[in-house]
Formats: C-alpha cells, sequence, structure tokens
C-alpha cells in the first residue's frame, strides 16, 4: 500500500517536473504539430478519411516512445547532472522500485505528445476524429502508455551504468518506431523485422492502438502488450538490482 | 543495540579505475583511499579533515553504500555496508555541500514530500514531519517555492532537512559549509551542534580547521588517501608544541625560493598559500631557533608585505600533519 502510494507520488512528481524542462516545453510545442503535418502528407493521397486518423495516431504514438527514451536515458543522465541519482538510489528501497516512477512519468507526459498530434491533426487538417471503438481507445493508449514506461524501466538499466547513455538513446528512435510500425504497416517491412517487432511491446501497443481506432479485434494486442510489458518489468527488476551493484563498483552513479 | 560503536572502518580501500579514449585505451588507476581505520562511538561529532583530494568525499561514500570499498569493510550501527546494505540506509543520512542533488524544477515541499516517500516516513508522519524540519532549517514560509530560485545557503539548508527526513542514527556531511556565507555558515555549524547534542552521530568532512575545531570531538586528519593523525582538537594542538611559526606575504615567490626556505637550519616545514595576488609563505620552526632574519634574507629581492612571527595554532598544526604528508 505505502509502496503504490510512493510509486504514485513520485510519478506524479518526476511527471512535473520533466514537464517544467524549458527543452522538453519546447519539443512539445513543435513536434506533434509536425507529425500531424507528416501523417497528413503521407497519406492524403491515399484519400481514405480513416488511413488518415491511423496515420495520426501512429505519429502519436512515436512521440510517446521518443519521450520515454529520451525521457528514461535522459532522466536518469540528467539527475546523475543534478546529483540527484545518488540521493534516490540511497533510499533503503528496491532500485527498480526507485526507477520506475521515472521512467512512467516519461510515458505519462509523452501521452501529451500523442493527444496533441490528434489536437493538431482536428484542428490543422480536419481529421476526423471518430474511432471504431472508442473506450477500447482509451484502454489501449493507457496499455500503451504503461507498456512504454516498463520498456523504459528495461532501457533504464543500461543507462544507470554507461554515462554515454544518450548514444544508446539515439541510435534507438527510428528503428523501433520503423520496426513495430508505428507508422507503416509492419506487412510492408522486410521478413526478418517481424521477429523483432514480435518482441517489442510497442508493436502491440502501437496495433492495439489502430485496431481501436479503425476497426478490428483490439483485446488480444492489449492482453499480448501488457503480458511483453509484465516481463519488461521482471527483467528490467533483476537488471536494476544487478547494474545498481555494478554502478557502486565502478563509482558511475555520480558525475566525477 | 548490538555494536557499541556507530561507525566502523577497517583497512578501506579504495580503487577508481577509468579507461580514456577509444582507440588507444588507457588505464588510469587512482588509489583515492589507501587503508583507512576509525571507529566513531555512538552520539559522536567526528571530523574528517583534509585538503582537496585527500580522500574525504570516498570514505563517506564507502561508508554510506554509494561505493563498495576495493578491499577491507566498515560496518555502520553494526551492519556490513556492502551485504547488508538496505540495514544501513535506514539508519543513516546524507548531506553534501554545493548546490547539487536536489529537483530544481521542484518547490521544496515538493522534494521533501517526494523524498519523504522514497525514504519511508510513515505517510501520517510526513506533514508533522516536513513542517518540523521546515522550521529547524529556517525555510518556512518559503517551502513553495521552486529550489531553482533559492540562494545557496537556502539548498544547503534544504539539503539538510532532507538528510534528516527520516531521522537516521548517523548523519554523513560531507562539506556543509562549502560555498555558505559566513553568517549561513555559522547558523550551520549550530545545527550540527544540535543535532549531535541530541544523540546523532555526525561525521563530518571539511577542510576548515576552524570549523573541525569548534564542532568536533575528534578529528582525523586525512591527506593523500591515508590518515595522519587522530585526537581530539588539544591533542592534534599539540602536534605543533615546540614550534615557532613566521608568516610572510609576498608578491611572486619563485619556486627555489621557497625551497631555499625549507633548507634554513632549524625549519620544519613550508607551505605557500595564494590568497588572490599576494602569497602567504608560512614557515614553522622549532620554538628555541629564531628564522625570521634568515627567512627576509632568503627573499631579499622580492616585494613583501606584512611579516609576523607567532605561537602556533591548530590552523598550524594541521599545516604541519598535511605538509609532513606530502
Ligand atoms: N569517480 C572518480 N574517478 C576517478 N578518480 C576519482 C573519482 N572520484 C574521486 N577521484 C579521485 O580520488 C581522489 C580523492 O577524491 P575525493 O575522495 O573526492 O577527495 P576529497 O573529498 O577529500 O576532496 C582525488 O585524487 C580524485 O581526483
Ligand atoms: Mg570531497
Amino acid at each position: 500500500m505505502n509502496t503504490l502510494r510512493m510509486l504514485a507520488i513520485g510519478t506524479l512528481l518526476h511527471a512535473k517536473q520533466i514537464s517544467r524542462s524549458p527543452f522538453e516545453i519546447a519539443i512539445a510545442l513543435v513536434v506533434p504539430v509536425v507529425q500531424a503535418t507528416l501523417a497528413v502528407y503521407l497519406f492524403r493521397s491515399s484519400g481514405e478519411q480513416h488511413r488518415l486518423l491511423e496515420a495520426a495516431v501512429g505519429a502519436g504514438v512515436m512521440g510517446v516512445w521518443s519521450s520515454v527514451l529520451f525521457g528514461s536515458g535522459g532522466a536518469i543522465q540528467s539527475q546523475r547532472w543534478q546529483g540527484t541519482l545518488e540521493m534516490i538510489m540511497l533510499a533503503p528501497r528496491r532500485p527498480v522500485l526507485v526507477i520506475l516512477p521515472i521512467t512512467i512519468a516519461t510515458g505519462l507526459t509523452g501521452t501529451y505528445a500523442l493527444l496533441a498530434t490528434l489536437a493538431w491533426g482536428r484542428l490543422l487538417y480536419g481529421i476526423r476524429l471518430d474511432f471504431a471503438h472508442p473506450v477500447a481507445f482509451v484502454v489501449a493508449a493507457v496499455v500503451c502508455v504503461v507498456a512504454l514506461g516498463l520498456f523504459g524501466l528495461l532501457l533504464a538499466a543500461t543507462f544507470v551504468l554507461m554515462r554515454n547513455a544518450n548514444a544508446l538513446a539515439n541510435t534507438l528512435e527510428y528503428p523501433v518506431w520503423l520496426v513495430s510500425g508505428m507508422l507503416v504497416p509492419i506487412t510492408v517491412l522486410p521478413s526478418w523485422t517481424a521477429p523483432i517487432a514480435a518482441v517489442l511491446p510497442t508493436t502491440w501497443g502501437a496495433r492495439a492502438l489502430r485496431e481501436a481506432t479503425s476497426g478490428g479485434p483490439v483485446w488480444p494486442s492489449v492482453g499480448i502488450c501488457l503480458g511483453i510489458s509484465l516481463l519488461c518489468l521482471a527483467l528490467g527488476a533483476l537488471s536494476l538490482t544487478h547494474v545498481e551493484r555494478r554502478a557502486r563498483a565502478a563509482a558511475t552513479l555520480a558525475l566525477a | 543495540m548490538g555494536s557499541t560503536y556507530a561507525i566502523e572502518a577497517d583497512d578501506l580501500r579504495r580503487t577508481y579505475r577509468a579507461r580514456t579514449g577509444w582507440l588507444k585505451p588507457k588505464r588510469t588507476e587512482v588509489e583515492a583511499v589507501r587503508g583507512v581505520t576509525f571507529t566513531v562511538g555512538r552520539g559522536e561529532l567526528f571530523g574528517l579533515l583534509g585538503p582537496n583530494g585527500a580522500g574525504k568525499t570516498t570514505t563517506i561514500k564507502l561508508l554510506n553504500t554509494l561505493l563498495i570499498p576495493t578491499s577491507g569493510s566498515a560496518r555502520v550501527c553494526g551492519h556490513d555496508v556492502e551485504r547488508e546494505t538496505r540495514e544501513v540506509r535506514r539508519r543513516i543520512g546524507y548531506v553534501f555541500g554545493g548546490d547539487r542533488g536536489l529537483y530544481d524544477r521542484l518547490s521544496a515541499l515538493d522534494n521533501l514530500r517526494y523524498f519523504a516517500e522514497l525514504y519511508g516516513v510513515a505517510p501520517r508522519d510526513q506533514k508533522r514531519r516536513i513542517a518540523e524540519l521546515l522550521d529547524l532549517v529556517g525555510l518556512a514560509g518559503r517551502e513553495r517555492e521552486r529550489v531553482e530560485g533559492y540562494s545557496r545557503g537556502m539548498r544547503q539548508r534544504l539539503h539538510i532537512a532532507r538528510g534528516l527526513l527520516h531521522s537516521p542514527d548517523v548523519l554523513f556531511l560531507d562539506e556543509p559549509s562549502i560555498g555558505v556565507d559566513p553568517v549561513a555558515a555559522r547558523e550551520l555549524r549550530r545545527t550540527v551542534a544540535d543535532l549531535a547534542s541530541t544523540g546523532t552521530t555526525v561525521l563530518l568532512t571539511t577542510h576548515y580547521m576552524a570549523e573541525a575545531d569548534e564542532l568536533c570531538d575528534r578529528i582525523a586528519v586525512i591527506a593523500d588517501g591515508s590518515i595522519q593523525a587522530l585526537g581530539t582538537p588539544a591533542e592534534l594542538r599539540r602536534r605543533a608544541e615546540g614550534r615557532r611559526v613566521v608568516e610572510v606575504e609576498a608578491y611572486g615567490v619563485p619556486e627555489s625560493a621557497v625551497d631555499a626556505l625549507r633548507d634554513l637550519p632549524g625549519v620544519r616545514e613550508t607551505a605557500v598559500e595564494a590568497r588572490g595576488a599576494l602569497q602567504l609563505l608560512t614557515v614553522h620552526s622549532d620554538a628555541h631557533v629564531d628564522v625570521q632574519s634568515d627567512v627576509l634574507r632568503e627573499l631579499a629581492g622580492i616585494r613583501l608585505g606584512r611579516v609576523d612571527s607567532r605561537e602556533p595554532t591548530l590552523e598550524d598544526a594541521y599545516v604541519a600533519i598535511v605538509s609532513a604528508a606530502a
């Protein structure tokens, strides 16, 4: 009970800290407009309304992913800068409980990108927001955000250990966008990407959202997405415990 | 409560290994702490005094579980710092100097709330505890402002409040007065003294002799990764007995002249400290030898300011101990 309370308060305060960064605010203002525009120009030619909405949703999910990826890496890096990484790791808690609120918070702030992309799409390009399964869409969106946050946890394990975590984050942004079919359907990708896509929670999250948008069996995708996320949580927890010990041996919690 | 000591350090060593460069990786090793042994009693205020780079911070981080010793062992409240990490963490607070270590874009209140949750302060006690601490460090009324607008001294006080949230048995203070103005530093010393008088064990590091002298029951002087002297301030002061100190303010003293001073008959130690444009030369000699005229002869042709010959202070004892180690 107290642990849940700690996770909730931690998530809210980290979301507050992240969303007040001038850099984040600038990104939040510009990126959704760009994404909505991209979605529209890529798919307008097909002339189908629901394809347009689907593209906007896909672009929005890419925003959540970017937020988690850079957030998880960036948050830990910036906490190392601020000297707070040592202070939070010093808490008498399992490392996973300390890091989890940060990565969920990045998912939460990323949700804004999803909503803003849809809003700009509506406002600038008149995309009609008629979802096939509105309720399922909301559920899928929440699951998607949590799933990405838990995936971020797994990434964070790497980021605690690596001082130049940003390099890794940079190389992961586009491949995961592509492979998990956030923008283009997986079916048009080369077949060797299929196994990778199948284990990424982003694939199933994006798929669930697409199905909720233009019709399809939403719940199986949501279920698989949740399953993979729980696996991420278990793996992330294990590796964070290991990583924390290694960081204490290698002196990577502090800057110098 | 099991152990009689709050802190036991037994032959602690820590080597930092780093690799630099990608194409031609170069391994560097720094032996930051080389065999440190001491004990701190419950409720004692213990000082770790030493120049920059002496290994004070590393020693503290070995004791507060942030670093794993390369060899040796340590216990805090009877719990091994390497294996019983969580037991140790429950009982300790850690505060370091400087303005890092806080969430700048959050208010002081949010910072304290978050750390209270993280450090397991029971929800029903949090409000009272936070209000108490804000009062103690004099931030009551400003707690809703964002930390980014705080002065150095305010941040430092917030740090202390944060370190005390879970009422730790042992408090580690790493150079808490660094960059804090003299008035704030005095307040801070009073807070630390109050804590110790109410039973909290405090391990304080500093490079200010006066601060250690005023606060500490016992002081360990550390230089170059090992303890050079350990005792009460009075015991350390005795280290400088039988000496006399000549202080000279000078402008542009060459290295060679300082070396020459060291070789004068009766001279035990010399130290140079840059103070803006001028340098302060301190020459320790045997008490019965008057070296002042010899010193001035060696410095002929160099622009000098005030020249002073005096009895040694605790500061001089510290200088003597540290320069003997170098
Ligand atoms: N993370 C690190 N990696 C490599 N060397 C370090 C690191 N931290 C400290 N050192 C070195 O270890 C020595 C002791 O440092 P430190 O314990 O910070 O001293 P102090 O706190 O007394 O100033 C110094 O020479 C410092 O440069
Ligand atoms: Mg230090």
